[in-house]
């Protein structure tokens, strides 16, 4: 363990039990406690100090751990990252918050071609137990580059792990997990999905990072989807019901690895797998489910892999976005084509 | 393409000590020095440059699939090398050769990722903190400047105890300036006051572009916009690069902040042995730079010194000993096992890795014995 005596550890950790709250409010909690048990455990980012962060996902926790703990940085995305990673190798765990998605670019070439690769670069001998916090995703109406899906850019490099959670409970117990990994992790927060409140039991055991689950039973179809798209699943799920079809939803939470677990068994079961994600589906995190759910489960499927996307298109201007964003129905169009197999 | 007024010198070309104004505060580092401590700076420019030779051959022969000369940079790389102290951290580009082996680094380590075995695979403690070589140019200033920060974070750096106050110092060249991540590196360090020299050999070419296009300023005095005061050397002299890594790294480890020394050299070789310099540059510029050579300047004031024949044939022996050593050991190397692919991806058990690995085991195995 580093010496870090000259830091502030903080305040020890709150009382455990079932608190309601919304997910940016779970991060925070999350962050307080992963910085209050492990002192080596630092923020960088661009306002996130007094500010709290644009989504105030870190309020209060520069005042409550400190400057040199909650770093406001310059406004560079390969500097957050660059030197996050002198610091990982100087023995820090950094968590970087990215502003929005579609501004992770300019650290891309770090991520990418130094953070994923040091530790294998070192064969083994430096750990790179970086997190990199990515608000991300469409529902919000906002102007360019602030509601894109980026993660299958990141999915693709070898070296990193990405996850998604799609609650707050999850949410709180997932980034204390990623800050834990002694890997890089790519932690995508549905910026949508920011506010809804939810059930968060403090006391409980966390589910493995890189688990899928089942989110609710079914028996005719099964939706698997990540972060906000879980929501819109369920909803989905909700209206089949009312006409008569049982859908299974299966929230992904880990997009690499991928826990195929949950989806084969479930496809085993209904023999019909629709994928929904608001990213691009060329080349995507749907794209690999699809392929690897035909190999895996062949003989079960009663029907192709049917994906529910983004459009190949740039994300389009705010007024637009509903059509671009896969909603209920469209999953609901993709369950029929499915079910008429 | 010339020493200019702001060019810190104290050994000349012709091999004689010189003082100025702007050397004089770095002159006692080298009255300090013993005559043992000259000879070892001596012995690791021969030494490196039969090294270096050698790598050479040995791709030209096919043992290697690529080498980056250090061929006339030696002593910008043997002075700040030998500068350096035990607590401090470096953080090279990918050609500092003497640096590393003055930190300990086995010269062969170099050779297995030019050869293709590893991708660098030491560990940068039990190296003297010399970290890995980064082929993105510029990209490990960064690394460089958060290690630093880390040290401040730790109290590694300026509490006044000048025995133990570590500092960083990284290397890169005249075209990493222009790379974004080289002027980030530049805000944060000044920004979060870390404890980090920037040491820039400016050896005048970018594979085949020349430092004009990079910077219509001395590049000096780049640093000094973001807050990083910054002096120019001339980097084949080894007792002046020597000298100004030692001032700059008191300085910075003791708490003033962030430095910069531009190292006037010249890449006497191609970038890479990919390379062919007589396409973009001139022999007139080349023969102007060999008569700049830092070690012949170097033998010239041993010799004024009293340094005899024979320890100038004993350093070139122990270089040509080197060179067969490192050819020999090249020839033997071995393929690396393959697990090498696969297993440290990532530091925590990995699903998609495993199942790779021993789906690779099997398919080999597949074919018998007598594949």
């Amino acid at each position: 363990m580093t010496d870090t005596t000259t830091l502030n550890a903080g305040p020890a950790a709150e009382p455990a039990g079932i608190e309601t709250m919304p997910m940016a409010k779970a991060l925070n909690a999350g962050l307080r406690k992963a910085m209050a048990d492990d002192p080596t455990v630092l923020l960088m980012g661009e306002d996130i100090g007094p500010l709290g962060g644009v989504f105030r996902v870190t309020e209060g926790l520069q005042a409550e751990f400190g400057a040199k703990r909650v770093m406001d940085t310059p406004l560079a995305e390969s500097g957050i990252i660059g030197t996050a990673i002198g610091l990982a190798m100087a023995g820090f765990r950094p968590v970087c918050e990215i502003q929005f998605d579609g501004f992770i670019f300019p650290g891309f070439d770090q991520i990418t071609t130094q953070l994923a690769k040091l530790t294998n670069r070192h064969e083994g001998q430096v750990q790179m137990p970086v997190v990199v916090r990515v608000p991300y995703g469409g529902h919000i109406g906002a102007v360019e580059h602030h509601q894109e899906s980026p993660e299958a850019l990141f999915a693709h490099t070898a070296g990193l792990r990405l996850v998604s959670p799609s609650t707050p409970h999850d949410a709180y117990w997932m980034i204390q997990e990623a800050i834990a990994a002694n890997d890089p992790v790519m932690f995508f927060e549905p910026k949508s999905r920011y506010w809804p409140k939810g059930a968060v039991d403090l006391s409980g055991n966390p589910t493995p990072l890189h688990t899928s689950r089942v989110v609710r039973e079914g028996t005719e179809v099964t939706l698997v989807g990540h972060g906000a798209m879980v929501s819109v699943l369920l909803q989905a799920a909700e209206i089949a019901a009312e006409e008569g079809t049982s859908i299974e939803v299966i929230d992904l939470r880990s997009l690499s690895p991928i826990d195929y677990g949950p989806i084969i068994a479930s496809v085993q079961k209904t023999g019909r797998l629709v994928v929904a994600s608001e990213a691009p589906g060329f080349v995507s995190v749907s794209s690999e489910i699809a392929a690897t759910v035909t190999e895996k489960a062949f003989y079960s499927l009663e029907a192709p892999v049917l994906r529910v996307t983004g459009f190949d298109t740039p994300f389009p201007p705010a007024k637009l976005e509903t059509l671009y964003l896969p909603d209920a129905d469209r999953v609901l169009e993709a369950v029929d084509r499915a079910l008429a197999y | 393409m010339s020493y200019t007024d702001a060019t810190v010198q104290l050994l000349n070309e012709q091999g004689a000590l010189v003082e100025s104004d702007a050397s004089a505060e770095f002159l006692p580092y080298v009255q300090a020095l013993s005559d043992d401590q000259l000879r070892e700076f001596h012995r690791h420019m021969v030494v490196i440059r039969a090294f270096d030779n050698e790598a050479t051959n040995l791709q030209r022969q096919g043992q290697l699939g690529l080498w980056v000369p250090s061929l006339g940079q030696e002593a910008a790389q043997v002075g700040s090398g030998f500068a350096a102290r035990p607590q401090d951290h470096i953080f090279p580009a990918y050609r500092e050769h003497a640096i590393a082996r003055i930190r300990g680094v086995d010269p062969l380590d170099i050779v297995k990722l030019l050869r293709g075995t590893t991708h660098g695979g030491w560990n940068p403690k039990e190296r003297g903190n010399f970290h890995l070589y980064t082929l993105v140019i510029g990209s490990h200033t960064l690394h460089a400047t958060g290690y630093a920060m880390g040290m401040n974070l730790k109290g590694e750096s300026g509490t006044g105890n000048a025995g133990t106050d570590a500092a960083v110092i990284t290397y890169f060249g005249d075209g990493a300036t222009s790379q974004g991540d080289v002027s980030e590196a530049f805000v944060f360090a000044a920004s979060y006051q870390a404890p980090v020299l920037f040491f820039l050999q400016n050896n005048h070419w970018a594979i085949s572009v020349p430092v004009s296009t990079q910077s219509r300023t001395p590049l000096y005095l780049r640093s000094s916009g973001f807050g990083i005061p910054g002096i120019q050397i001339d980097g084949n002299d080894v007792l002046v690069s020597y000298a100004a890594t030692a001032a700059n790294l008191a300085e910075i480890s003791s708490g003033k902040g962030p430095r910069l020394i531009e190292a006037l050299t010249y890449r006497m070789g191609a970038h890479t042995s990919s390379d062919d310099p007589t396409k973009y540059r001139t022999n007139d510029e080349v023969e102007i730079w060999s008569r700049r050579d830092p070690i012949t300047r170097f033998e010239t004031y041993l010799r004024s010194r009293g340094e005899g024949d024979a320890f100038f044939s004993d350093v070139a022996a122990e270089g040509a000993d080197l060179a067969a050593d490192i050819r020999r050991r090249t020839l033997e190397l071995q393929t690396p096992s393959v697990d090498k692919m696969f297993d440290f991806v990532y530091s925590d058990p990995h699903p998609v890795t495993a199942a790779q690995k021993q789906w690779l085991a099997e398919y080999d195995a597949s074919f018998g014995a007598d594949a």
